[in-house]
């Protein structure tokens, strides 16, 4: 029958409860038997007591590893049985929402400084944290070969708006501002940055052509390490604070074997080099 | 003083795009609202439909149909482009231009109701007095539904003052051109300026509160004829 399969090896008692006499799938209006959909949906219930040791975690991952994260919860759940449940948003955002009572309990941040505030002030597990991905910066246009030398272009200013995160809240943003102070262009092109309010609503703005330029994450655009769409240019790390992406177990999950499972499996050699394979940086 | 003067640029800015908003709304808003009121035809459930879409849009599904729209490859986008105004999204203009689709129906439907209750009556008398329908119109229907127009013009400011979404869809958070007071709460927020955050948070509920005074308040001591 249906359910046997899904209920797995463990649950014994259930599957027991399956080896009746032979039942018609099917009443004769082509509907599921009555005895035999209560069963079904019995089994359903009861699946996830099947594997114990199974878990589901909370996670707030910072919006610029939407695309990494996605694919490791998929293996993390695959390799290990436990599910990543992901919320993606802004650092400081969530900052405010796990202060309030969020019920996250990892939080992949993009910066530094938020985990070790969490930390200070408790909402996190002192120790916890370690650097995930160091972040690259990247001048993208989806116009292909328009982004051939960045600080050139820069300087030309050949373009209407600039966009960017908000410096304010955003590491990327605020990587975004000290690369044009360091061309020294942060004053003439002023009038032209419109500022996202996350990394993923500035690339929105740069890839529906509304702003012709934007700093934005390598990870959004990068397909195995290499620009996959438009053109870019990758701002060196040395022009810029760098991007440290600190993970941290926030207090809310020091219990859950899930949430200590998932930072290992962050730190694990294979994940690290899908990572890369995003764009990010490593320590 | 809490509030620095990014914060009172972001209210200034704010008073300016409702300022603006309402009084298009108000010259878009009545021959719709006229229109509807008098009509019979079938086109008239679909366009009240449209009109009342923003009651229940959310304020995502707005912006990026206009963020979308008004970009260089969208209708609106190509048409500003035609006439040399380059793209909307991320100045002021476009920030009305959403503005305007956002409150459109917190001015129109109180128009409408306005107008409708007028009813066939006053608006016979003037024409057995040979008033032109022009002249009826400012004659007999304005001052009849002046409780309307206030209704309709308090609703389309407030709500106005209180759109975040749409602002932060195509806004792009430039100061003094299209970062108003819900966004610069936001980002208080995010950089946690909480007390900053406060003091704007708290003038917007006291501001909101007292509107709706005002509003209820007159409305109660005309029995509720707006």
């Amino acid at each position: 029958m249906a359910a046997q399969t899904e209920a797995g090896p463990v649950n014994h008692s259930l599957v027991k409860l399956q080896y009746d006499a032979p039942q018609p799938l099917c009443t004769e209006r082509g509907r599921m038997h009555p005895s035999l959909a209560l069963r079904y949906a019995l089994t359903l219930l009861l699946l996830p007591l099947g594997n114990a040791l199974a878990a589901q975690v909370q996670v707030a991952v910072a919006s610029n590893f939407t695309a990494p994260m996605r694919e490791i919860a998929g293996r993390f759940e695959r390799d290990t049985g436990h599910q990543a449940r992901l919320a993606f948003g802004a650092t400081g955002k969530f900052y405010a929402q796990i202060r309030n009572g969020a019920p996250f309990e990892v939080l992949l941040s993009a910066d530094d400084t938020t985990p070790g505030r969490l930390e200070q002030e408790g909402a996190a597990i002192p120790g916890s944290r370690f650097t995930y991905a160091v972040g690259r910066l990247v001048l993208w246009s989806p116009t292909a070969g328009l982004v051939q030398d960045g600080p050139d272009l820069l300087r030309k200013g050949d373009f209407r708006h600039l966009a960017m995160a908000n410096p304010k809240t955003a590491p990327y943003g605020a990587a975004a501002l000290a690369t044009l102070e360091h061309l020294g262009l942060d004053d003439t092109l002023r009038g032209r940055l419109v500022q996202g309010e996350n990394i993923a609503q500035t690339h929105q703005f740069v890839a529906s052509g509304n702003a012709q330029l934007g700093f934005i994450a390598l990870s959004q655009v990068a397909k195995d390490g290499r620009i996959a769409t438009g053109s870019g240019w990758v701002v060196p790390t040395d022009i810029h604070p760098a991007i440290r992406q600190e993970a941290v177990l926030l207090t809310k999950g020091q219990d859950n074997p899930a949430a200590k499972a998932l930072l290992d499996y962050l730190a694990q050699p294979q994940i690290r080099a899908l990572i890369q394979s995003y764009g990010y940086g490593l320590e | 003083m809490p509030l620095d003067s990014v914060d009172l640029a972001a209210i200034w800015l704010t008073f300016k795009l409702a300022s603006v908003t309402t009084l298009i709304l108000l010259l878009l808003g009545t021959p719709i609202a006229w229109w509807l009121a008098r009509t019979t035809s079938r086109m008239k459930g679909p366009i009240g439909a449209v009109v009342a879409l923003p009651l229940v849009l959310p304020p995502t599904v707005l912006g990026f149909y206009l963020l979308v729209a008004m970009g260089p490859n969208g209708f609106i986008g190509q048409i500003t482009q035609s006439l040399g105004l380059g793209t909307l999204p991320f100045t002021f203009a476009g920030l009305v231009v959403g503005s305007v689709f956002y409150s459109l129906p917190f001015v129109v439907q109180p128009l409408q109701n306005a107008f409708e209750a007028i009813g066939e009556r006053p608006l016979e008398a003037a024409a057995t007095l040979r008033a032109s329908p022009w002249d009826t119109f400012f004659s007999v229907v304005l001052p009849l539904a002046r409780p309307g127009f206030i209704t309709a013009s308090i609703l389309g400011f407030a709500h106005t003052v209180g759109e975040f979404g749409v602002v932060l869809m195509i806004g792009g958070n430039i100061p003094g051109q299209t970062r108003v007071v819900s966004v610069q709460i936001y980002d208080h927020v995010e950089a946690m300026e909480y007390a900053q955050a406060h003091w704007l948070a708290g003038g917007m509920l006291l501001f909101s509160f007292l509107v709706l005074l005002v509003l209820y308040g007159s409305r109660l001591k005309q029995g509720w004829r707006g």
